[in-house]
């Protein structure tokens, strides 16, 4: 074999990565830190959108007979809402987390496919646009979030906005799927040497986890979709009753994907909240193993219980029995969550940072949540409260109150990783208090709205019905998130531009991510350290003391002195 | 502190290996002692999530064909309707063509490469063929005005059968892309990660057409009533 040279000898100084930093960088990157702050970025755009929509319904529900905005507008307003939050803004937030921080936290250069990873994000932002091209298509999608069948069909939502819906969740959807595989594929094939699976970051945990939901979840919804489209588009008959179609397989297959996707809402943020407690407790994650068997059975038992959201449809008082009698059930992985991370800050040296303060605050959210959320799986309660308030405000402890608080911990945590600045403490007290209390202004009076009889989807009540003080009290509540959220804004900013350097490792974490630099090098690590348990970094710097040479009964003992 | 010593970065943890000398490619698959045996190709493993997901795809697709049958159907029918001893002849050549995949893979571990690539053609005229039957049949039952919009089976038939032709022009179109390659001169390695998840999505195609064949043909067909 001869001596060919395998590359031929540069002419001209090679560009370096580092210098771009124009626009087309950001458009034609495959660097999965580049396309996990897009992630996060165009979700928050997302996130302001879906906000707004939301200020604006509070606003004509503030008081009775209120005429601020029409029905018709309403009606479009809480559809849009519903899907740009669970599709727009957190699904596609918590995945960009994944991709920015799944690589780092195993040591790895980059996703598995980097440019599958590319479209993933780039179909999430079309599909965006699809569904908010629907607007200037002559009217937004109006059936509700779920859009039931047969209000759906073409005799019943005559307008282009139901394709449009159908179209760009079709079109997330797949980069949705695609992200699913990339991140199973990245954590199965891509760990640094060495590490176990039983030693990976619980983050890494909970987003491998997500991605098996993603894969198996997403079918039904592309599924369900072609179907609705084939019904409008080709006057097929799957879902019309006038040709023999049946509207309830809809509903089975919209929630054989929709109940999973609650999962794959929160998962990613249960890992964010196992990362940040320990660090702000300074002691490891109590009952590792617990956090993540609770994690894959949640993962078995969410593709089981999907039919707690048809207990008013009729299915028999059966499969009544079986949807609700499993969703109770489910309630226990999660509570063991709770009570893991409970246990990993008793005894330990909490540092109350914004970050951690947010993470506290989710514990306590979320268990309301929770709560609501069995009452939910009693039949009879199911019956008395569906489609009132009490669900609207349940969801909202969930997904607010619980991932919502999370990836802002999450992101008081990170921000400094991915931007090389720390975000400010003395705006994120601020910032704190007002998401706190106005997130509780707005929606925990709604439990007593819901109690009272307040359906939702409704775009006014009357006088006598004797709701207006509480809608008015979670309106301000509104606004006041609003301004938080505004809060938020500003610091990020602020810090950007002076706040306190970061460097390597503010918090004296121990996961790999902090290894490197803030932030980190286009090709991320110069060298992964040694992984011989799961927190490298402490073993690192306590050689005298490595987690992997402590007996099993000391691995939970605090660890600092 | 020899535990603190520092390792250098995996090799394998490279992005994208297209670009890659082959020599550089072979130094990356050599098992260094301190990367632990993989589980699994991540070429592979994708495949693997990829056709899982498939699956449930399809069989939400084929349960709803189910459950409207079950439930009846006004108006025409699989039974009275479908030709099904021409399909038989065409699903043949479907069925031969996870044959000839497999043949022309042994071929290219044998390092055969003229016969890997004509078996590979053989693969994709089968393919070709299949798709020509499908469309005869649409061509036939269209003019026979059964439609999407005539009744639920013809709403559920062409779903269930137009995704999965579908699926075999994708499969048609990455298989030649594959020869092709090959014909400039890829894969003489004897083996590709690539090329054998590409095999296997065209073993599932073929698989669930074996499901849809038997389920919406041969049951009626042999059913009394």
């Amino acid at each position: 074999m001869t001596n060919i040279p395998l590359v031929p000898e540069a002419t001209k100084p090679l560009p370096k990565i580092t210098d771009q930093s124009g626009l087309l960088t950001w458009v034609a990157s495959v660097d999965h830190k580049l396309l996990g702050i897009l992630y996060i970025l165009t979700s928050g755009f997302f996130m302001l959108v879906g906000g707004i929509e939301a200020l604006l319904m509070r606003i004509q529900l503030g008081s009775a007979n209120n005429t601020f905005l029409s029905p018709a507008v309403y009606n479009q307003l809480f559809t849009m809402h519903g899907t740009t939050m669970v599709f727009l803004v957190v699904m596609p937030l918590l995945i960009g987390f994944g991709v920015y921080l799944v690589p780092l936290m195993i040591g790895a250069t980059d996703m598995a496919f980097p440019r599958l990873n590319a479209m993933s994000y780039w179909l999430f932002l079309l599909g965006g646009l699809l569904l908010y091209y629907s607007f200037v298509s002559g009217g937004a999608p109006d059936v509700g979030w779920f859009s039931y069948a047969p209000l759906s069909e073409k005799p019943y939502a005559t307008g282009l906005g139901v394709d449009y819906w159908a179209l760009g969740l079709l079109v997330t959807g797949i980069g949705s799927l695609a992200g699913g595989i990339n991140f199973v594929v990245t954590i199965m094939t891509m760990r640094a040497p060495g590490m176990k699976l039983t030693q990976m970051p619980m983050f890494v945990w909970t987003t491998f986890i997500n991605g098996f939901l993603l894969i198996l979840a997403l079918p039904p919804l592309n599924a369900a979709l072609v179907m609705l489209l084939a019904d409008r588009q080709l006057t097929a008959h799957f879902f019309r009753p006038q040709g023999g179609g049946d509207s309830v397989l809809w509903q089975h297959y919209f929630w054989a994907f929709g109940h999973p996707e609650v999962y794959i809402m929160v998962l990613p943020a249960f890992g964010m909240l196992s990362e940040v407690i320990p660090v702000f407790s300074r002691k490891p994650l109590f009952g590792y193993s617990f956090v993540a068997g609770s994690t894959v059975a949640i993962l078995l038992l969410s593709l089981l219980v999907y039919g707690h959201h048809m207990l008013t449809t009729d299915l028999g008082p059966v499969w009544n029995f079986f949807f609700g009698a499993a969703s109770i059930l489910i309630a226990v992985p999660t509570g063991i969550k709770i009570f893991n991370w409970c246990a990993t800050m008793i005894g330990g040296k909490i540092r109350f940072t914004t970050s951690m303060k947010f993470a506290t605050a989710f514990l306590l959210l979320f268990t309301i949540g929770g709560i609501t959320g069995v009452s939910f799986a009693v039949v009879p309660i199911d019956w008395q409260s569906n489609n009132s308030y009490y669900v609207v405000a349940h969801m909202h402890y969930v997904l607010f109150g619980g991932t919502y608080f999370a990836v802002m911990a999450g992101t008081y945590y990170w921000f400094p990783k991915m931007t090389g600045r720390m975000l400010s403490e003395k705006l994120g007290v601020w910032h704190f208090w007002l998401t706190f209390i106005g997130f509780n202004m707005t929606f925990f009076i709604q439990h007593v709205l819901g109690v009272a009889g307040m359906p939702r989807r409704v775009y006014t009540y009357p006088k006598f019905a004797g709701w207006e003080l509480m809608n008015l009290i979670s309106t301000i509540g509104a606004f006041i998130l609003a301004f938080s959220v505004l809060v938020l804004i500003i610091n990020v900013i602020i810090s950007l531009v002076r706040g306190k350097e970061a460097g390597d490792n503010p918090w004296d974490a121990w996961t790999l991510e902090w290894a490197t630099t803030s932030p980190p090098p286009v090709y991320n690590f110069d060298q992964v350290p040694p992984i011989r348990g799961r927190r490298p970094l402490w073993d690192l710097k306590h050689p005298e003391d490595p987690d992997w040479k402590r007996r099993e009964p000391d691995r939970q003992r605090s660890t600092e002195e | 502190m020899s535990e603190a010593r520092m390792q250098p970065a995996q090799v394998s943890t490279q992005p994208e290996q297209a670009g890659l000398s082959a020599r550089d490619r072979e130094a990356m698959d050599s098992k260094s002692p301190e990367v632990p045996r993989l589980l699994m190709d991540r070429t592979k493993l994708m495949m693997l999530c990829f056709l899982g997901s498939e699956v449930v795809f399809f069989g939400l697709l084929i349960i709803a064909y189910i459950y409207y049958q079950v439930k009846g159907i006004q108006g025409p029918n699989a039974k009275e309707i479908l030709n099904v001893p021409r399909t038989f002849v065409f699903s043949l050549f479907l069925f031969a063509s996870s044959g000839t995949i497999f043949i022309a893979e042994r071929f290219l571990a044998r390092k055969n490469h003229r016969m890997f690539i004509t078996w590979m053609w053989i693969t994709v005229l089968f393919g070709a063929i299949f798709i020509a039957g499908q469309v005869w049949e649409y061509t036939e039952l269209l003019s026979d005005n059964i439609t999407m919009t005539r009744n639920l089976f013809g709403t559920t038939f062409f779903t269930v059968t137009g995704f999965h032709g579908l699926h075999v022009t994708a499969g048609l179109i990455v298989l030649s892309i594959f020869t092709v390659l090959g014909m400039l001169g890829d894969f003489r390695r004897g083996h590709s990660s690539a090329l054998t998840a590409a095999s296997w999505y065209w073993h599932f195609v073929d698989v669930v057409w074996v499901v849809i064949f038997s389920l919406i043909y041969l049951i009626p067909f042999f059913s009394q009533s």
